[in-house]
C-alpha cells in the first residue's frame, strides 16, 4: 500500500436544520485502502458519504486527490418488478457496450457466451434480479465512471453473489486487481476485521480511525454503540 | 376531398394524444398517475378566468397548471409537505374556483369534456410545434427521470440535476394537458395522460420498447376514439379515453 493520501478530510461539519449530523471529522484515506466505516443507525455514515460525494452543505473542507473520479454504489434499493428497464438499458445510461462488457466480468460474471450473458442478464428487467446480482450490478454501474475510489454504502452481508464469493471478497478482488481504494460502511463488526485494513468508527464524531485490531478496543467499541453492543455485553433485563 | 376541419382536429388529437403517452409512460413509472390525472384539474379555474374575460383559454389553462406545478415544486423544496397531499389540495381548490368562475353551465361543460370541433388551423399548429417540443426536451431528460425513479441518491451522485429537471418535466405536463383540454376536457385530460403507459407498461421489458408503445398508443387513440364519436355521434372527448381503456384492457393479455 501505497502512502499517498487519496483524501483528506479536515474539521468536516454537516447540520441538517440546526441538528449536528458530523461533528469536526478529521481523516485521511490512502490510496489502496479498504476503509470501513461503522457506527450505531443514525450516525452520520450515510451522511458522510453524500457530504463526500458533493450532495449536501457541509463547513471545514475535504479533498480529492487530483483528478480522482469517485464511484458510489447506494444503500440497495428494491426495483419494481414490472418496472420496464432492463440489465442493458440501465448499464447504457453510463458506458458503452464494451466497456459493459468489461465492467461486467470484472464484478465476476462470466461473459464468454454471449449469447447467454445477453438473454440471462442484459435483457432482463433490473426488477427481477436476485439481491446479488442486483448488487453487482450496482457495482458495475459505478465502475463504468472508471473511478479511483469506490464508496460503498452497506454491502448486505450473507447475499450470495455467487458460489462462495462474497461482497466482500468482491471488493477485495477490485481493490488488487484494479487499483481502487475502497471505502464502505458496514453494521458487522466482524466483516470489517476480515476484510478492512482501516476503519472509521463514527457516531456524529470521530469515536476510533485506524486498522481494526489497533482501533477496536473494547472500551471505543463502548464508546461508540453504548449498551448496543450485544455481542460483548451479556445483560439481563 | 377530406374535410379540413377534420383534418386539423384528427392531427391536433394526434399529436397531443401521442405527446401525452410519452410524458405518461414517465408520470406511470414514477407512480404519479393519479397526480396527473387531479393536477390536469388545476386547469379548470384558468379557462374559467379565459372564458369571463375572453382571453385564449389554452394560455390562461397553461399559466394556471405551471404556476401549480411550480407551486408544488417550491413548496416541496421548502415544507417537506408529501407531493400527494399538495397536489389534492390544489386540485380541490382549483375545483372550486373554476365552477364558482365560469359562469355558464354549457361552458362548464365544454372545460370540463373538451369540445374537439373548435378546432382551427392555428390551434393545430400550436398543437404539433408544442408536442414536437414535448419530444426532443422529453427525450433528453427521460434517462435522468429514469434513474431519479430507481433511486435519487444514484441519480443525483451520478450528475443528474434532478430537482431541475423535475421543474422541466412538469412544465412539459402542464404543456400537454393545456393542449389537451380542447382535445377531451380536463377531466378526462388526465386518463389520456396515464392510460397509454398503464398499458404499455403491461408488454414491456425495456424501457425503449415501454417508451414507444406508449406512444404509439396515445398516438392511435386519440384519432380512432375521435372518429368512431364522429360516426355515432357520440362525444368526443369520452369516446377517446374509452378506447384508451380499450387498449388497456387487451395489454392485459399480453401481460409479461
Amino acid at each position: 500500500m501505497s502512502n499517498e493520501p487519496i483524501l483528506k478530510v479536515e474539521n468536516l461539519n454537516v447540520a441538517f436544520d440546526g441538528n449536528k449530523i458530523l461533528e469536526d471529522l478529521s481523516f485521511e484515506i490512502k490510496k489502496g485502502d479498504i476503509t470501513a466505516v461503522i457506527g450505531p443507525n443514525g450516525a452520520g455514515k450515510t451522511v458522510l458519504f453524500r457530504t463526500l460525494l458533493g450532495l449536501v452543505p457541509y463547513s471545514g473542507k475535504f479533498l480529492w486527490q487530483d483528478g480522482v473520479k469517485v464511484g458510489y454504489v447506494p444503500q440497495r434499493f428494491i426495483v419494481d418488478r414490472h418496472m420496464p428497464l432492463s440489465v442493458n438499458e440501465f448499464l447504457s445510461y453510463k458506458g458503452g457496450r464494451n466497456k459493459i462488457a468489461e465492467v461486467l466480468k470484472w464484478v465476476g460474471f462470466s461473459t464468454h457466451d454471449e449469447h447467454h450473458l445477453i438473454h440471462h442478464l442484459l435483457n432482463q428487467p433490473l426488477g427481477v434480479l436476485s439481491g446479488g446480482e442486483l448488487q453487482k450490478i450496482l457495482i458495475a454501474f459505478a465502475l463504468l465512471g472508471n473511478p479511483k475510489v469506490l464508496l460503498f454504502d452497506e454491502p448486505t452481508t450473507g447475499i450470495d453473489i455467487g458460489g462462495e464469493e462474497t461482497i466482500y471478497n468482491l471488493l477485495k478482488k477490485l481493490r488488487d486487481e484494479h487499483d481502487l481504494t475502497i471505502i464502505f460502511i458496514s453494521h458487522d463488526i466482524h466483516v470489517v476485521y476480515q476484510y478492512a485494513n482501516n476503519v472509521l468508527c463514527l457516531n456524529k464524531e470521530k469515536i476510533c480511525f485506524g486498522p481494526p485490531h489497533q482501533a477496536l478496543s473494547t472500551e471505543e467499541l463502548k464508546k461508540l454503540y453504548g449498551a448496543e453492543v450485544g455481542i460483548y455485553s451479556h445483560t439481563h433485563k | 376531398m377530406i374535410d379540413q376541419n377534420l383534418l386539423f382536429t384528427l392531427i391536433t388529437a394526434g399529436v397531443v394524444g401521442a405527446a401525452a403517452g410519452y410524458l405518461g409512460s414517465i408520470m406511470v413509472l414514477r407512480r404519479l398517475a393519479l397526480a396527473g390525472d387531479v393536477l390536469s384539474h388545476v386547469a379548470l379555474p384558468g379557462i374559467g378566468i379565459a372564458l369571463v374575460y375572453e382571453l385564449n383559454p389554452f394560455l390562461m389553462a397553461f399559466v394556471f397548471l405551471f404556476a401549480a406545478s411550480w407551486l408544488i415544486w417550491l413548496l416541496e423544496k421548502r415544507t417537506n409537505l408529501p407531493t400527494d397531499a399538495l397536489i389534492g389540495i390544489l386540485f380541490v381548490a382549483s375545483l372550486a374556483i373554476g365552477v364558482m368562475i365560469i359562469p355558464e353551465l354549457e361552458e362548464l361543460g365544454e372545460a370540463l369534456f373538451g369540445d374537439i370541433s373548435k378546432i382551427d388551423f392555428l390551434d393545430s399548429a400550436l398543437a404539433v410545434i408544442l408536442s414536437v417540443l414535448v419530444f426532443i426536451i422529453g427525450s433528453k431528460i427521460y434517462k435522468g427521470l429514469v434513474l431519479g425513479t430507481i433511486s435519487e441518491d444514484l441519480a443525483i451522485a451520478n450528475g443528474v440535476k434532478l430537482r431541475k429537471i423535475n421543474l422541466l418535466f412538469m412544465i412539459l405536463v402542464a404543456a400537454v394537458v393545456a393542449l389537451g383540454i380542447k382535445v377531451v376536457g380536463t377531466l378526462l385530460m388526465g386518463a389520456l395522460i396515464i392510460v397509454s403507459g398503464t398499458a404499455a407498461k403491461n408488454l414491456s421489458q425495456s424501457i425503449t420498447r415501454y417508451a414507444s408503445l406508449s406512444t404509439i398508443f396515445g398516438l392511435a387513440a386519440a384519432p380512432s376514439g375521435l372518429l368512431i364519436a364522429r360516426a355515432y355521434e357520440l362525444p368526443p372527448g369520452p369516446m377517446i379515453i374509452l378506447v384508451g381503456i380499450g387498449i388497456f384492457l387487451l395489454s392485459l393479455f399480453g401481460r409479461k
